[in-house]
């Protein structure tokens, strides 16, 4: 049994709550403080918490590699996909108008940001966590006198 | 002292605590204390990022500088010493140079920026106000923040996006997400190529311990 029950019992309390709090901020960034690029960073600090404590290789399993890869790329295609579709759309690049150009209340601007607010949370997700392995993987285990 | 107001006591409090633990950063030679100090820099940062009214930059600073640069850093750490080597006084005589070039050429710029919250400042006239209003009218956002990033500034947005994206993709080309660098085997026109690390993985493993 690892000597750290203490942290594992708190950390495993914490890192679906820390997961929720980063949807939280992505899904609230319109209203308040917030968005992709921080709900991204705290979603790949619960990750990189839960390696940390339970060990790089159960947050592989939890988390492969393999999707971490496909994360990155999907974030800046889901990002670059939204102008493509304005454009297919009739309008300029990014121009989110043209999702919904009758909308009085500007809907077509909220489904532009959330979609690329999406693509930003993938990538910086996937793009941390991506980093963290492969710096982690590098690195011999903790030994306790680290702790 | 009564009239002074709160949030400038804050301020000069969150100030001066940054310019003790940079003071303690420099001073250190342990790694382990640099990396964590940093981390409390980034979170006093935020701190006095909230204070100052822009929270969306709070935010960031406190999960990037606290969160995720504390942990790389560890990781980092974690491949060198543990312990920095103290440098000769004589080497470090042009870096002292340089910083006070640049402390000085700071504080004669302070005399030029604007007041803190000046409304016909450079930052918040022309397009900044422009935005605010546009806001209202065209994307009906509470926080104008997130209009201007991922719409109004939306290629800028996309730029930054791009650049996370190939920050990751450079790390996975160096080093691999398994860390299987220079362990890789291949075999062009037949003939059994492999990395340099897999074919003396002992003498490797000699060096690291």
């Amino acid at each position: 049994m690892s000597p750290h029950v203490i942290l594992r019992v708190v950390s495993k309390l914490l890192i679906p709550l820390i997961a929720l709090f980063a949807l939280y901020v992505q899904f609230h960034g319109d209203f308040g403080p917030g968005g992709g690029f921080q709900a991204g960073v705290i979603f790949a600090s619960s990750i990189i918490l839960y390696a940390l404590i339970f060990g790089l290789d159960e947050a592989k399993r939890a988390v492969p590699p393999s999707w971490v890869r496909i994360g990155m790329t999907l974030g800046v295609l889901i990002y670059g996909g939204t102008g493509v579709a304005t454009w297919m759309l009739g309008g300029e690049f990014l121009n989110y108008t043209y999702f919904a150009p009758q909308s009085t209340h500007a809907a077509g601007q909220h489904w532009g940001i959330f979609a690329v607010e999406l693509g930003v949370l993938c990538t910086v997700t996937s793009a941390m966590v991506a980093i963290f392995y492969a710096f982690g993987s590098r690195a011999p285990e903790l030994t306790d006198e680290d702790w | 002292m009564s009239n002074i107001p709160p949030t400038l006591m804050l301020d000069m409090g969150l100030m001066a605590m940054l310019l003790v633990v940079a003071f303690a950063v420099v001073r250190l030679r342990s790694l382990f204390a640099i990396v964590m100090l940093q981390g409390v820099y980034s979170l006093l940062s935020a701190a006095w990022f909230v204070s100052l009214d822009a929270v969306d930059v709070a935010f960031t600073e406190a999960a990037v500088g606290a969160g995720i640069s504390t942990v790389l850093m560890l990781g980092a750490m974690l491949l060198t010493e543990r312990e920095a080597k103290p440098v000769a006084m004589q080497k470090q005589l042009g870096s002292l140079f340089i910083v006070t070039i640049t402390g000085l050429a700071l504080f004669y710029a302070i005399g030029d920026m604007p007041a803190f919250g000046d409304a016909h400042s450079a930052a918040n006239a022309y397009v900044g106000s422009d935005y605010i209003a546009a806001t209202k009218n065209n994307i009906i956002l509470p926080n104008v923040v997130t209009a201007v990033l991922a719409s109004f500034r939306g290629y800028d947005t996309f730029g930054e996006v791009v650049v996370i994206y190939m920050a990751g993709l450079g790390i996975l080309l160096l080093l691999g997400l398994n860390g299987n660098a220079g362990k890789w085997r291949a075999q062009p026109n037949g003939q059994d190529v492999a990395g340099n690390r897999n074919s003396n993985a002992d003498s490797e493993a000699g060096d690291k311990s």
